[in-house]
């Protein structure tokens, strides 16, 4: 499947992280909290007014912006 | 039992950290421990809670344990996590380098909870593992081969239930332990980055004096710190180690190697390898209770009817439950200033205390009900996993503003009273962020302006003239006024002032847990406490200090209150005042009130009532409503028009006139910068408005 961004995956979908931006202390964050090429994530929701995202990731949710979803690169795997 | 009941330490009392990813379970465990054998207070220099406790290991003998702040990560990104990295490396003068570091973690969210603990390992000291949460971990279908983890890693694994008061004993018969092994930790560093660590590691053993073991581990927190905060007690790099580092960073720039992410993924795949083998997955449990609830409250229609819902049930208990603690004290407030006249003969000691110091001090410590119910709320929403939830559901329009979702909270807080706001913006990590809505929070109509709106309105709009409506959206208009002006405020500050990074909201939501009520208690009396310390030293000074000005000069003997009021120095201020104050309306009476108001906004209404020779109280105040309607200028004009009334209202709406609110920011910026700082844009703001408003409504004729 194509890659494509984590601000556009579908909700309730299981995707691998493909792509992820090497510069940037939020990306690094990011990565420190678990979240990295190779990690497998689910999109759990948007919140109420469409930003930020939830995530779950190596078994806890967790969230970010559109801002910052929008620069990783995934490719869905399957539907949860 | 046979051990060893020798302490390893001498005479000396051992330190233990208490260390953990936030939400892990840490101050439950650090409560079980210490009980009430506690102390709180500042690390000096930064605002983050410094927390020590003592106890005592199984033989009897004394143990300090230092709470530190969650934390994620060593490589700080907040002064809480820059006062973890530097306590753990002995950076910080003020406290002892821990000997021995317990790693709580939850055992339900294992994997990321290891990598803190992964860097912890390796600055090479003793360390136990706490796995608490065992409860949920086997709810959420996860079997944790606790002996297998002690087997790998070569340290003491205490599994645990800290909520359930389960694993205390067997932590503290790990804690008592004379001999600790240290961790076996080998983990391959990504083969480009390796010799820079080496090369790294000697030079800040050579030059910056490390030690040989926290050589190594200082070198690997260089390559991922991200040195945005720099905290007191964190000496500059030599020249030499910066020198090896800069043209390390050169070198892979040009191979486009990134260093710090291999450095994380490294630890991620070594976690991940250890995970495979202690963590088994039983068959899918589906969805949580966790992911049930979150369904509605974050809901795009239920998410924000549960917000309304629980944010109208906690102003409504703000003002159902404070009312009788609250009358409460002002009848023993004004019983003892009763019992002071009765027993103390006339003059000026017995005027400082019931006047000065009795009445200013019951002026705040009126507000205490609030202050400690708001706590209790704030608490209460933090420790069930809520408050991450409005700052999801609130983020994007606190984004507006340049905010973040963790601003919400605080500032909604500070439409009952912006001292629990303000101390409740320590959970916001960035710390523009965090001053941004210090700075703000008092511009939300707390309930100390409600009295002074009260008599306004009323003064502005008889009873038998005008509709309660009219009323209510005076009311209302006041509320938008203050909100709309800080959101406004917010936006300027961080464009100009408080300008930073682009604003992040990376938040865990973590699973709900039901309240432990015992930790909100501890937590409401502690901030309680603080407040009364820190406020309480200010409020009595400046209390004195408003009574002398209002006590002295003294006028001729039978002067009427009000006459002495007129000749004292507090008049005397007024009438100086006055040219300051009458293109906006006001005389040198109002004058007296605004500066009284500086006690607290609703003490307006007493001096109001000095001023023109009534007895009023915030329950009637027709008397002085009269008294006001008949006031005059010198000329004859009448000095409370309507157009007055209205641009007083708005005074108080943005006017910074609340000393124990300024005692607080102090306090929580550490300076009196941010405060005098606040006083003078809120002030000054209030002024220009009320000029803008004042003389147009001249010009049109009102």
């Amino acid at each position: 499947m194509p890659a494509l961004k984590l601000s556009e995956l579908t909700i309730g979908v299981q995707a691998i992280v493909r792509e992820f931006p090497k510069q940037g202390s939020a990306f690094l964050r990011l990565r420190e909290m678990g979240l990295m090429p190779g990690t497998t994530i689910t999109l759990i929701r948007t919140a109420p007014l469409g930003d930020p995202l939830e995530i779950k990731v190596r078994g806890y949710n967790l969230t970010l912006r559109k801002s910052e979803a929008e620069h990783i690169l995934v490719e869905a795997t399957a539907k949860a | 039992m046979s051990a060893d009941t020798r302490s390893p330490f001498g005479s000396r009392t051992p330190v233990y950290a208490f260390v953990g990813n936030p939400n892990c379970g840490k101050s439950t465990l650090f409560n079980a421990l210490t009980g009430l054998k506690q102390k709180v207070g500042n690390y000096p220099g930064v605002t983050v809670e410094k927390k020590i406790g003592e106890t005592y290991s199984q033989h009897g003998h004394p143990i300090k344990i230092i709470d530190l702040p969650g934390a994620y990560s060593l490589a700080a990104r907040s002064p809480d996590e820059a006062v973890l990295r530097d306590v753990l490396l002995g950076r910080r003068a003020d406290t002892p380098q821990p000997d021995r570091i317990v790693c709580i973690l939850d055992a339900s969210n294992l994997e990321r909870n290891l990598y803190l603990v992964h860097q912890i390992l390796d600055l090479g000291r003793p360390v136990i593992l706490v796995l608490n949460m065992m409860d949920l971990a086997a709810k959420a279908g996860l079997e944790i081969r606790v002996a297998r983890l002690e087997k790998e890693l070569g340290i003491p694994v205490v599994p645990c239930e800290a909520a359930n008061g389960k694993g205390i004993v067997e932590l503290r018969l790990a804690m008592s332990r004379a001999d600790l092994p240290l961790a076996k930790h080998a983990w391959e560093i990504p083969i480009p980055i390796a010799p820079a660590v080496s090369e790294l590691a000697a030079s800040l053993q050579e030059n910056d004096g490390k030690a040989p073991l926290s050589a190594r581990a200082e070198a690997l927190l260089l390559l991922t710190d991200q040195d945005t905060v720099r905290v007191m007690g964190s000496k500059p790099l030599h020249p030499r180690t910066s020198e090896i580092f800069r043209s390390w960073q050169k070198r892979w720039e040009g191979e486009g190697t990134d260093w710090a992410g291999s450095l994380v993924s490294s630890r991620y795949d070594a976690i991940t390898h250890l995970c495979s083998r202690i963590v088994e997955r039983k068959a899918n449990v589906g969805p949580s209770v966790s992911d049930r609830i979150d369904q509605v409250v974050t809901h795009p229609l239920y998410g924000w009817l549960s917000l309304t819902a629980i944010m109208t049930l906690l102003f409504l208990s703000i003002f159902t439950f404070a009312e009788a603690p609250m009358n409460l004290i002002d009848d023993q407030t004004s019983a003892l200033a009763n019992w002071i006249k009765a027993s103390v003969a006339a003059g000026d000691l017995r005027s400082l205390l019931t006047d000065g110091v009795i009445a200013g001090v019951g002026g705040v410590v009126k507000f205490l009900p609030q202050i400690l119910i708001l706590f209790f709320f704030v608490g209460l929403l933090e420790s069930t996993g809520y408050m991450a939830r409005a700052a999801f559901i609130m983020d994007r329009l606190m984004s507006r503003v340049g905010l973040n979702g963790r601003s919400f909270i605080p500032l909604l807080s500070s439409y009952a009273c912006a001292i629990p706001g303000i101390m409740a913006t320590r959970t916001i990590e960035d710390q523009k962020d965090r001053l941004t809505t210090i700075l703000i929070a008092p511009l939300m109509s707390c309930s100390a302006r409600l009295p002074v709106y009260l008599l306004l309105i009323a003064a502005l709009l008889p009873n038998d003239h005008f509709s309660v409506w009219g009323k209510v959206g005076l009311m209302i208009l006041m509320y938008a006024l203050g909100t709309f002006g800080a959101f406004g405020f917010a936006w300027l500050f961080k464009r100009t002032l408080l300008k930073g990074e682009p604003p992040l909201m990376i938040m865990e939501l973590p699973p709900y847990r039901l309240p432990r009520l015992r930790d909100i208690a501890f937590h409401m009396v502690e901030r309680a406490w603080m407040f009364l310390k820190n406020a309480g030293t200010v409020i009595l000074a400046i209390s004195i200090v408003l009574w002398f000005l209002s006590a002295y000069p003294k006028a001729h003997d039978g002067a009427t209150p009000a006459q002495q009021l007129e000749q004292s120095f507090a008049g005397r201020a007024g009438h100086a005042l006055e040219p300051v104050i009458k293109p906006i309306g006001f005389d040198w009476e109002i004058g007296i009130g605004l500066i009284g108001s500086f006690v607290a906004r609703e003490v307006f209404v007493s001096t109001m009532g000095v001023v023109f020779n009534t007895e009023a109280s915030d329950d009637n105040t027709v008397p002085l409503r009269k008294a006001m309607a008949n006031a005059k200028w010198p000329d004859g004009r009448p000095l409370f028009t309507p157009l007055v009334c209205l641009t007083l209202m708005i005074f108080y709406v943005f006017a910074m006139q609340c000393m124990s609110t300024l005692a607080v920011v102090k306090r929580e910026t550490n300076s009196w910068r941010w405060p005098l700082f606040q006083t003078v844009y809120m002030t000054g703001t209030a002024w220009v408005v009320c000029f803008i408003v004042y003389q147009t409504g001249r010009t049109l004729g009102f």
